[in-house]
């Protein structure tokens, strides 16, 4: 059996195949600002009084807070009294909340061999710590708090080979941006990624998390790391105990993609897919002129992600037709950034710092584009308007290209500094 | 569940995604009216507040609702009074947005040889796509039959309401 394969038939107490619909108890159901008004509306609507297991309910609001106008400020206030009628006890208010996909494996809600949903589609993330982690709808949030159950189809899975350990510089983002390349934005739709191979142990939680918080962006429904040293060693510094996880030697794929990690260089992916991606080498010689850089996010807002962009910027300073945005991912990030005094070297170097927010990654507020204006961003999407006008550009890269980038005042190799 | 559906086609392209169905300077309201008037915003501008959408078939390409879960995408196209959504293929989550809320979407890898304008016609019972305007025919791969009797009872939350709650 796939990772996917085994939790899921874990899950469901009897061997599970590809293609089969199956009605699951979630270990965890999640949803933000943005997503759970309507789940909380519809839940009341279908004649809900008490939500089925208000222990297992998730509620973050992160995307546009610390609200930004009336109307977002009208949707927290609804999350906030919800968790208060129902006794929900994980809603993360503000100063205490993070960005959802940093916050929960941080806090120790998801671990290993959980089966989470989450009405945001990068709930995929927690793959890293070998979850059955997906992105749902609303819709389906409303069902758990009501039943308790969710629907499921078991999805075929793409195997992904790692061999070979990262050059200077390159990271998991890169790693991702490039799979992103080969997979295409539909390669992996309604399927489960897997990783494996040798070069998983050259990756570490954090950057694993990064790698699985994109499989949405090749259509996945998770991405998923098997459970070795490296993920007992993270639970078990959030006192929880699990048990190693790998796939059955006779598994069946669907795909079977290899990737050597010492081939890879820094990626950027061009407007208006996360599949555009290109060498840094060669997006540089473009000379692509940008007003914003902005460093955070559920895919590069951890601890590992500021160190890299602290190391670049260490010394130097944000080109002046620069606004460059950094964006710990939660207060225990911002804590030990401030700690390790990378906080005091983004600030000399001339950046904005802010408390966690999704903020400019959905063009929600703390640095949406204006007409014409184009961003490099260690988020993950560049559609179309989706850090603003929708005639601005995003690119997509890792800390260290975005920060390199912010010094130049143009799109650069870290490499080259 | 409606099960012949027939209307205008609008034409859309490949990976048409959730932060064009509905961008998220919208999202600060959940209410199906107001999200209704920015119905693929970014796709094409204006596209919402047409007053000739009513009735209407979206017909796109491939990968159609890529991108975010925002369950307002769908709901914002189906508040719009768009009849139902004809894509060579579907990103998983708006498939299954879709499906939960009941706003008919077919799969249908000839989706391209429709132009804007004709006139289209969706017979879900019998698994049969129509171009009314070019007198075209094509055969629908019908849904699995779990999906079905979620579509049959309106949407997923009918369909718990009626088949597992408790």
């Amino acid at each position: 059996m796939t990772l996917a394969e085994k939790i899921l038939s874990q899950k469901a107490g009897r061997k599970v195949e590809p293609g089969e619909f199956l009605l699951l108890e979630p270990d965890i159901a999640l949803a933000n600002d943005i997503t759970a008004p309507l789940a909380i509306k519809k839940f009341k609507e279908y004649g809900g009084k008490k939500v089925k297991y208000p222990d297992r309910v998730v509620l973050v609001p992160d995307h546009f807070t610390p609200n930004k106008d009336i109307k977002s400020a009208m949707q927290v206030k609804m999350m906030r009294e919800f968790a208060r009628e129902q006794g929900i006890e994980k809603f993360f208010e503000i100063g205490r909340m993070g960005i959802e996909h940093v916050l929960l494996p941080e806090e120790g809600i998801v671990k290993s061999g959980d089966l989470v949903v989450g009405a945001d589609s990068h709930t995929c993330t927690y793959g890293a710590l070998g979850a059955f982690a997906t992105g749902v709808g609303s819709t389906d949030i409303a069902g758990f708090y009501l039943i308790g159950k969710v629907w499921f189809r078991v999805p075929e899975s793409i195997k992904v080979t790692l061999r070979g350990k990262f050059k200077d510089l390159v990271t998991a983002k890169d790693l991702v941006l490039k799979l992103i390349s080969i997979l295409g934005v539909d390669g992996a739709n309604y399927k489960a990624i897997e990783f494996s191979g040798p070069g998983v142990k050259e990756i570490s939680m954090d950057g694993r998390f990064t790698i699985s918080n994109m499989a949405i962006e090749a259509g996945g429904k998770t991405g998923l790391f098997p459970v070795d040293e490296i993920t007992i060693a993270y639970e078990r510094e959030r006192g929880i105990e699990v048990e190693e996880m790998y796939p059955d030697e006779d598994a069946k794929y669907v795909r079977e993609v290899e990737m050597d990690l010492s081939e890879l260089e820094p990626q950027v992916a061009y407007p208006f897919l996360p599949s555009n991606a290109k060498d840094v080498s060669e997006a540089e010689k473009e000379r692509i002129k940008i007003d914003q850089a902005v460093i955070g996010s559920c895919t590069n807002g951890r601890i590992e992600d500021l160190r890299l962009a602290a190391q670049i910027l260490k010394g130097r300073t944000v080109s002046p037709d620069v606004r460059c945005i950094i964006i710990p991912g939660s207060q225990k990030v911002y804590k030990q950034a401030l700690k390790e005094g990378l906080i005091d070297i983004f600030i000399d170097a001339g950046c904005a710092v802010s408390t966690p927010t999704c903020g400019p990654c959905l063009g929600g507020h703390m640095g949406v584009l204006a007409e014409g204006e184009v961003a490099i961003s260690t988020t993950n999407r560049n559609f179309v308007g989706r850090m603003g006008h929708p005639n601005s550009k995003v690119f997509l890269a890792s800390p260290a290209v975005a920060a390199a980038s912010a010094i130049k005042g143009y799109i650069a190799d870290p490499r080259k500094l | 569940m409606v099960v012949k559906i027939k209307g205008k086609v609008f034409v859309f392209g490949d990976n048409v995604n959730t932060d064009e169905i509905i961008p998220a300077r919208y999202l600060n309201t959940s209410d199906p009216q107001e999200l209704a008037k920015y119905c693929m915003e970014d796709a094409r501008p204006g596209f919402g507040r047409r007053d000739d959408i009513k009735g209407s078939i979206i017909v796109a390409g491939e990968n159609f609702g890529c991108g975010s879960s925002r369950e307002h995408a769908p709901v914002a196209i189906k508040a719009a009074g768009i009849s139902c959504v004809i894509a060579k293929s579907f990103a998983r989550i708006f498939f299954r947005n879709a499906i939960n809320i009941g706003l008919p979407i077919v799969e249908l890898k000839e989706a391209d040889e429709f132009e804007e304008g004709d006139i289209a016609e969706v017979d879900l019972e019998n698994g049969v796509v129509r171009n009314l305007t070019k007198g075209k025919e094509y055969r629908i791969r019908p849904y699995p039959e779990f999906l079905m009797k979620i579509m049959e009872a309106g949407g997923w939350l009918e369909y718990c309401l009626k088949e597992v709650g408790e």
